[in-house]
């Protein structure tokens, strides 16, 4: 079983139309959607939710005034400036480190789990896909996206799956490193702009620190050839080879307003027949053909 | 006055519309709190003339002085310290700064040593200060490195932060207890959905904030909709324009190419200062 994850470094190049893409056009595969903080892919796809379950994060701190003598201990001890001068806890700066907990002499602070999430198993006309929502200002964003692609992978083992197609997040930090490591390869959606070729230079550092093959793909590669150039340039430099080039076609957003992929929005579009074609040369990739 | 710029979904225009404020407004400070993917500079073209490496503290354990207790083992809720056998091991990647081992050891075996988290870097174009932070690539925590762009704020100057995307911690860094919030969304099902989990953060954060829709006549009304049913001030509207696009994927400031988008910044920002109530 091969994982393929799309990431950008940038955000908005295109990374969830593009996987919902793919979904049409693969066959047996389980959809992770990794990008938990801003969840978009399950829009695409109309999910029948099947499962769902509390996702449980760490604690956070509880001051109980009755039993607070207000000798200011946790006060001095907090590192993150989360506790008022009228010993209330604020949740939101709290980094659930607990060393107010423990070090509270009258042991009035309590460290409550918190509940930061949900996450789902649910079923597409593509397949089943595991996908999640974190809670608004919560942590432990990466906790989060190595439960949905370690649900994915048991989900693909159980149903035969030979292939899981993961929708990553942006960035570069927490969340994209828990999404990439272990999976068969990268594919980086980047666009011809300033903004897509610097982002993409970070990310596919990002990728060949933690050793996973990289691919890549310009989005509205029509807009500025001169940036198209760089990035390929880039990518040459970096040993990435570019699969894919799609050109600037508002049928992109239509079909998003539609609530479907350009595969089946417009088959026949210009857009559609390029993704088709890098899809066959993705999926015949020696890094994605099972050992 | 600080402002910071977000949105729920990236790339829907935060840094345009930053960038382009910032330079129509002239004499700002520029805080580029994406430090993950930081891209204000690639607009602009800031001349960098300081630059600071940015530790976090993570613990060090003097081994000899270490009796195995397990004392910090226990009290380390992001396991970041084990032992195996008769070693004990620190994972600096997984410290969460908060100091409870030193505190907790009883040998005083355990001082801090530093983490590099990625470097602060300081300049200015024209009459701009502008600021950034640039993670280190492999680094997974950005909140520290936000912190450390949002303490150069200058409480009597205009602040324009550029904040991450998202809803989780990086975005709550850059936005809380700032002045006003302005969001920047695109009239699609994406847009839609992401604006409403920025918004919910807004109020959870209890901040005044107001919208620009980016590629406004693109996608479909419900943004418009949305904002109308929750009071949610649209202060300006960006149509897609072929040359407006151009122009970011050069680097350069639409607002500078057309004069009359520099007007409607001033605009935004008197709109702004109003629902603020920010006296100069």
């Amino acid at each position: 079983m091969k994982e393929l994850v799309i990431i950008s470094g940038k955000g908005g190049t295109g990374k969830t139309s593009l996987t919902a893409a793919f979904a049409a056009l693969a066959e047996n595969m389980v959809l992770c959607d990794a990008d938990v903080d801003a969840a978009d892919l399950h829009l695409l796809l109309q999910p029948d939710f099947r499962q769902h379950a509390d996702f449980l994060g760490g604690g956070i701190a509880e001051i109980d005034q009755d039993k607070c003598v207000q000798c200011a201990l946790c006060l001095e001890l907090c590192r993150f400036d989360a506790i008022s001068q009228d010993f209330v806890v604020d949740p939101i700066d709290c980094e659930g480190c607990g060393v107010c907990v423990d070090f509270c002499p009258e042991e009035a602070i309590a460290f409550p789990i918190q509940t930061c999430g949900e996450w789902y198993i649910s079923a597409t006309r593509y397949g089943p896909m595991v996908h999640a929502r974190l809670g608004i200002a919560e942590e432990n964003s990466g906790k989060l996206v190595s439960l949905v692609r370690q649900e994915s992978a048991k989900l693909a083992g159980e149903e035969h799956k030979d292939l899981i197609i993961t929708d990553g997040p942006p960035g570069v930090g927490c969340p994209v490193i828990a999404s990439i490591g272990g999976a068969a390869a990268v594919l980086i959606v980047t666009e011809p702009t300033v903004s897509g070729l610097h982002d993409m230079e970070r990310v596919a550092d990002l990728a060949a620190h933690f050793k996973v093959p990289a691919i890549a793909c310009i989005n509205k590669s029509d807009l500025n050839p001169e940036q198209t150039e760089r990035i390929e340039a880039l990518a040459k430099d970096k040993g990435i080879e570019i699969l894919g080039r799609i050109p600037f076609d508002p049928v992109f957003i239509k079909s998003m307003v539609q609530g479907q992929n350009v595969i089946e929005y417009s088959p026949e579009s210009e857009i559609a027949g390029a993704i088709r074609r890098m899809w066959e040369q993705i999926i015949r990739l020696p890094v994605m053909q099972e050992a | 006055m600080i402002i910071s710029i977000a949105s729920g979904k990236g790339g829907t225009g935060k840094t345009t519309v930053a960038t382009n404020l910032a330079a129509s407004l002239g004499d700002v400070q520029f805080l580029d709190c994406d430090v993950e993917e930081p891209n204000a500079h690639l607009f602009l073209h800031p001349e960098i003339t300081e630059q600071e490496t940015v530790f976090t503290p993570v613990p060090e354990i003097d081994e000899a002085a270490c009796t195995l207790c397990r004392k910090c083992v226990d009290i380390c809720r992001f396991k970041a310290i084990t032992i195996l056998g008769k070693t004990i091991l620190v994972f600096p990647e997984l410290c969460h700064s908060c100091g409870g081992c030193v505190q907790v050891c009883p040998e005083n075996a355990v001082s801090e040593a530093k983490r590099e988290i990625g470097v602060l870097e300081k300049g200015h174009r024209g009459n701009i200060r502008f600021i950034h932070g640039l993670l280190r690539i492999s680094e997974a925590m950005s909140p520290p490195l936000i912190k450390a762009v949002r303490r150069q704020v200058q409480p009597d100057t205009v602040n324009i932060i550029d904040a991450p995307p998202g809803t989780s911690c990086p975005v709550i860094v850059a936005m809380k207890g700032v002045d006003f919030v302005l969001l920047v969304t695109e009239p699609t099902p994406f847009g839609l959905h992401d604006l409403k989990l920025a918004v919910e953060a807004v109020k959870k954060l209890g901040l005044p904030s107001g919208l620009v829709i980016n590629r406004s006549d693109m996608g479909d009304r419900r943004v418009h909709a949305y904002a109308a049913a929750e009071n949610l001030p649209i202060l300006m509207e960006i149509p897609y324009e072929r040359s407006i696009a151009e122009a970011y994927s050069r680097g350069s400031l639409f607002a500078e190419d057309k004069g009359e988008w520099q007007e409607r910044f001033l605009e935004l920002y008197e709109r702004i200062k109003k629902r603020t109530g920010y006296e100069e």
